[in-house]
């Protein structure tokens, strides 16, 4: 699956069928920093992705106040 | 996963451990009304016939901000200042712009704008550099004083601002490790227009998490630019932010309960001080099997070797 990633932009190829919670441990990434949305939908950390989806890790983080 | 909270087991979009749930879209989108309804109740915020003034940056929690305020009825306007940080700026108010044009219009609301380089001469930037000072100070002191302006001479009623649950967790940690007491005082979600020229300033999105509140801007297709803002790269705060994130995953609810513990403390009047000696004296009493100091009638040592004792048998 075509996965694409912010701070800096790119993008990397997964190999699927791989749950939620699975792709961001695999990244190194936390679930409570993130949003994974497929296509222009939320899923939840238990949703399995397809290698035919496309899947994009937005962080949630911002530093102002 | 399905939502928790439909009797028909939709599927839901996102899982909150913190709360022990998950919602679908349309669970997910009354929960964070309801969450922003509470806080304003509780924290004494708005009222109906206030004038409010959002405080806008294109970013996701004043934009969802000031959506949430306009879909629940509230008269809300919006000021976005333009810091001139090149094209991150231009595309921050290109977002901004956007929302107002196309759905705050439509319930009557208006974008004011400032620009700092109209009015400073140079943008923020290279302002710093002048003044020697830190870029995200600079910023934060423009931006609250044109908040507060634009707040007091358009007589608004109130200026909101889009701070979260996760800004004032990290801010408060911040806060603790320097002992920075006098910040600590300001830290609460409505702060009332304490002197003249102070506008009364409200924080709604206190109950939310950033992760929420990004959640409730994909699933209402809010248009906000996900890109940081360029100076704020190493920040304190982001570190803060980062840690608490680590210890929320593991334990969830942290950064709800280390931030709504200090409020509730906060809210209550100062207690008698009281040494650890006399409180001691208070509350404990012999152990009536070992006599060692308990608060209960026998100790949970004694108890747990009765019950091992008997487990034994």
């Amino acid at each position: 699956m075509l996965v694409q990633l912010s701070h800096p932009n790119r993008q990397v190829e997964i190999k699927g069928p791989k749950r939620t919670k699975d792709l961001l441990r695999e990244l190194n990434l936390v679930m409570e920093a993130h949003l994974v949305i497929r296509g222009d939908e939320l899923v939840t950390e238990d949703e399995i992705l397809a290698d035919a989806d496309q899947i994009e890790i937005r962080p949630v983080i911002s530093g102002g106040i | 996963m399905n939502c928790t909270k439909c009797p028909t087991s939709t599927r839901a979009v996102i899982g909150l451990p913190r709360h022990n749930a998950a919602f679908c879209k349309s669970c997910f989108i009354t929960f964070v009304h309801e969450q922003v309804a509470r806080a304003i109740k509780s924290f004494k915020m708005l009222s109906h016939e206030d004038r409010i003034l959002v405080a806008v940056s294109g970013g996701k929690d004043s934009l969802a901000l000031w959506h949430i305020l306009l879909t629940l009825g509230y008269r809300a306007d919006a000021l976005y200042v333009n810091l001139g940080i090149g094209s991150y700026s231009e595309e921050s108010h290109r977002k901004v712009r956007h929302y107002a044009d196309t759905v705050a219009a439509g319930y009557g609301a208006k974008l004011l704008v400032h620009v700092v380089e109209q009015e400073a001469g140079a943008g923020i930037r290279e302002l710093a550099t002048i003044l020697h000072r830190p870029t995200c100070s600079t910023c934060g002191t423009i931006k609250r004083y044109q908040f507060n302006r634009a707040a007091i001479e358009q007589e608004y009623d109130v200026m909101a601002t889009g701070h979260n649950l996760d800004d004032e967790a990290a801010r408060l940690l911040g806060n603790v490790l320097h002992w920075q007491n006098d910040y600590l005082d300001k830290q609460s979600p409505t702060l009332p227009a304490s002197v003249e020229g102070f506008a009364k300033k409200v924080k709604p999105l206190c109950r939310l998490s950033e992760r929420e509140i990004a959640a409730y801007a994909v699933v209402n297709r809010l248009d906000y630019i996900v890109e940081e803002c360029p100076m704020a790269k190493g920040s304190k705060m982001i570190l803060y932010k980062e840690v608490l994130n680590r210890l929320e995953t593991e334990s969830p609810g942290t950064k709800q309960r280390f931030y709504w513990g200090f409020l509730d403390k906060q809210a209550k009047p100062d207690a008698p001080a009281e040494s650890m000696a006399d409180k001691d004296q208070r509350t404990l009493v012999p152990c009536d099997s070992c006599g060692q100091p308990t608060t209960a009638g026998t100790c949970t040592y004694c108890k747990m070797m009765a019950k091992a004792k008997r487990s034994a048998v």
